[in-house]
C-alpha cells in the first residue's frame, strides 16, 4: 500500500536519508527501529512531504505522492501523529478533534459515531473535551494526537515515538490502542525506541542506521534471535 | 463631568470602528505573518466603492454590503497574485509588496475619483441631546453595527467549521495541513475576510469625515498601533486596545486640542514596546 523506493532526503544542506526502501501493506503494523538521529522521523516527514525529497519514489496505493499537496494526504488516507504531538494548544480537545472531522462526506451521525469511538478508547478526552489542548498532560496530549488522527479514518497512521516520555500505565494504553487500530484494519508505520513494544505490536520490523535501512525481518524472527537488535540498538 | 461622559461616548464609538479595522489586520498577521501596509487603502477603496454604490442605488445598506463583497474579492485576488508567491520569503519582501499595493490603490483612487472629498450620507439622521451637545444617532448606530460585526466574526471563529480551520492554521500550519485543512485556501479566505472588514469600516466611517484617497494611511498607522499594543495576532487584544487607546485619546482631547491628543496613542505604543513587547492585553506570552 505504502511503498518507499530508494528515498533520499535533505534537511537544509545535510543529506539525511540515503536510499530508504520500506513497504507497508494494507492493514499491517510495521515497526521502524533505530537509535536517535538515524532518520526515522525524517522518513515519516518525507512521506508527509515535509522533508525535501531529493531522490527515489514514494507511492501510496499505486499513486506517486510527488504531486500531492501536503493537505491532500489526509484525503488519501494517510494520517500523521508527530513525535512532538503538535496539539493545537489553544483549541479545545473537541476542536482539535473537529479539525479531522469537518471534512466533506461526514454526516452528523457518522461524526458522533467517530467521536464515541475515540471517547470509548480514551474516556479522559471526553471528560476534558472543552478544555484547551495545551492544558493536557503529556500522556493525554499523546492520546489526543492519536484520537485526532483517527478522526480522519485513515488507511495508514504514521506513528512517531508515541510512548516517548510516558509513564508505564500510559505506555500500556498506547500499546492497547495500537492493537485496537490493527484489529480495525488500519495499517501503522510505527517509529519507536521501545523494542519490546515494537516487537509485540508489529508484524515486520525495519532497522535503520545512518539514514538507511540496515535490516529487515519479521518481528517473530527478531523475538527469537535478538542479536541484530543488540548490534544496531545496543540494548 | 458632562465633558467626560461625552468624551467616553466619543472614545467608544471611535474605538469600535478602529477595532473593526484592526481586527482584519491582526487576523491577517496572525495567520500569515504578513504586515499588510495596504490595509488602510483597502478601507479607503471600500469607502469609495460604498459611495459609488450609494450614488447608484441610494441605499446605504447595499453600499455597505457591496463594498465588503467587492473588496473581499479584490483582497482574495491580491493574495493569490501577489502575496501567495512570497510565502516563506523574508518578511521585508511582503512589507515592500503590500506597500507597493498601497501606492497602486491610492493612485488608482486618485485617477478614478479625483482628489476631492466624497460624502457618504448617513442612513440614520437626527440627533439626541447630550448635555450641551447635539449627538448624532448615526455614531451610536455605527458603534452598535461594528460591535455586531465583531461579534459575528468572533462567533464564526469560535464555532464555525472554517473558523476552527483558521485558528488551527494560525497555531500550527504544518499540522493543519496534515489534518487535511487546505491551508493555501484558508490564507486567501482570511485575506478576503480582513479586506471585507476594512471595506465595511470605510463605509461605516465615511459619514464621519468624508472619503478621500489619502484617508487610508492614517487608518493603517492607527490600526498598527492598536495591533502592536494589543499583542500581534491577538484578536481580543486588538479590540480591547482599540477601545483603550480611543478612550485615552478622547480624554486627552479634553485637556489639549484633538490633533495633539493623537500623540497619546504613540506614547502608549512606545511604552508597550519598552515594557510589554508581547502586548498589553496578552495574559501570558506563548
Amino acid at each position: 500500500m505504502l511503498i518507499l523506493e530508494n528515498v533520499d532526503a535533505h534537511y537544509g544542506k545535510s543529506h539525511v536519508l540515503h536510499g530508504v526502501s520500506i513497504e507497508v501493506r494494507a492493514g499491517e503494523v510495521v515497526g521502524l527501529l533505530g537509535r536517535n538521529g538515524v532518520g526515522k522521523t525524517t522518513t515519516l516527514k518525507a512521506i508527509m512531504g515535509m522533508a525535501r525529497r531529493t531522490g527515489g519514489r514514494i507511492t501510496f496505493e499505486g499513486r506517486d505522492l510527488e504531486g500531492v499537496p501536503p493537505h491532500g494526504l489526509a484525503g488519501l488516507g494517510i494520517a500523521w501523529v508527530p513525535e512532538e504531538r503538535r496539539i493545537f494548544r489553544l483549541l479545545t480537545v473537541l476542536e482539535n478533534l473537529r479539525t479531522g472531522l469537518d471534512r466533506p462526506g461526514v454526516t452528523p451521525a457518522h461524526r458522533d459515531a467517530l467521536l464515541d469511538k475515540v471517547y470509548a478508547y480514551f474516556p479522559i478526552l471526553k471528560e476534558r473535551r472543552n478544555q484547551a489542548g495545551g492544558t493536557l498532560s503529556g500522556g493525554e496530549q499523546q492520546m489526543l494526537a492519536i484520537a485526532r488522527a483517527m478522526m480522519l479514518e485513515p488507511k495508514i497512521i504514521l506513528l512517531d515515538e508515541p510512548t516517548e516520555g510516558l509513564m508505564p500505565r500510559m505506555v500500556a494504553q498506547i500499546q492497547e490502542i495500537v492493537h485496537a487500530l490493527h484489529r480495525d484494519g488500519v495499517a501503522i508505520l510505527l517509529v519507536e525506541q521501545n523494542v519490546p513494544l515494537t516487537l509485540d505490536a508489529a508484524g515486520r520490523v525495519y532497522i535503520m542506521e545512518k539514514g538507511t535501512v540496515r535490516h529487515h525481518a519479521s518481528a517473530a524472527e527478531l523475538r527469537a534471535d535478538q542479536r541484530v537488535i543488540h548490534e544496531y540498538l545496543g540494548v | 463631568m458632562d465633558q467626560i461622559i461625552i468624551q467616553t461616548l466619543h472614545g467608544l464609538v471611535n474605538g469600535m470602528v478602529l477595532a473593526m479595522v484592526a481586527s482584519g489586520l491582526t487576523l491577517i498577521f496572525g495567520i500569515m505573518d504578513i504586515v499588510n501596509f495596504a490595509h488602510g487603502d483597502l478601507l479607503m477603496l471600500g469607502a469609495f466603492v460604498g459611495a459609488t454604490v450609494l450614488g447608484m442605488t441610494g441605499s446605504y445598506w447595499l453600499a455597505l454590503l457591496g463594498a465588503a463583497i467587492v473588496i473581499a474579492i479584490l483582497g482574495a485576488l491580491l493574495q493569490v497574485t501577489t502575496l501567495r508567491p512570497l510565502i516563506g520569503r523574508d518578511p521585508l519582501t511582503t512589507i515592500l509588496a503590500t506597500f507597493g499595493i498601497s501606492l497602486v490603490i491610492q493612485k488608482y483612487a486618485l485617477w478614478q475619483w479625483g482628489p476631492s472629498v466624497r460624502q457618504i450620507s448617513e442612513p440614520v439622521r437626527g440627533d439626541f441631546n447630550l448635555f450641551h451637545l447635539q449627538y448624532p444617532w448615526y455614531r451610536i448606530v455605527t458603534a452598535v453595527l461594528a460591535g455586531l460585526i465583531l461579534t459575528g466574526l468572533w462567533l464564526f471563529l469560535k464555532y464555525g467549521k472554517y473558523g476552527i480551520w483558521i485558528r488551527a492554521t494560525t497555531q500550527d500550519r504544518v499540522m493543519a495541513q496534515a489534518m487535511g485543512i487546505p491551508v493555501p485556501l484558508v490564507y486567501t479566505a482570511v485575506f478576503a475576510i480582513g479586506s471585507a472588514m476594512a471595506a465595511a469600516s470605510g463605509v461605516l466611517f465615511g459619514p464621519f469625515a468624508g472619503v478621500t484617497q489619502t484617508m487610508g494611511f492614517d487608518f493603517t498607522v492607527r490600526a498598527f498601533v492598536v495591533v502592536v499594543v494589543g499583542g500581534l495576532g491577538n484578536l481580543g487584544g486588538s479590540i480591547l486596545a482599540s477601545i483603550f487607546i480611543s478612550l485615552l485619546e478622547s480624554y486627552a482631547a479634553i485637556l489639549v486640542s484633538p490633533a495633539q491628543a493623537v500623540i497619546v496613542s504613540f506614547v502608549v505604543l512606545v511604552l508597550t514596546m519598552l515594557f510589554r513587547p508581547t502586548g498589553l492585553f496578552v495574559p501570558t506570552p506563548r
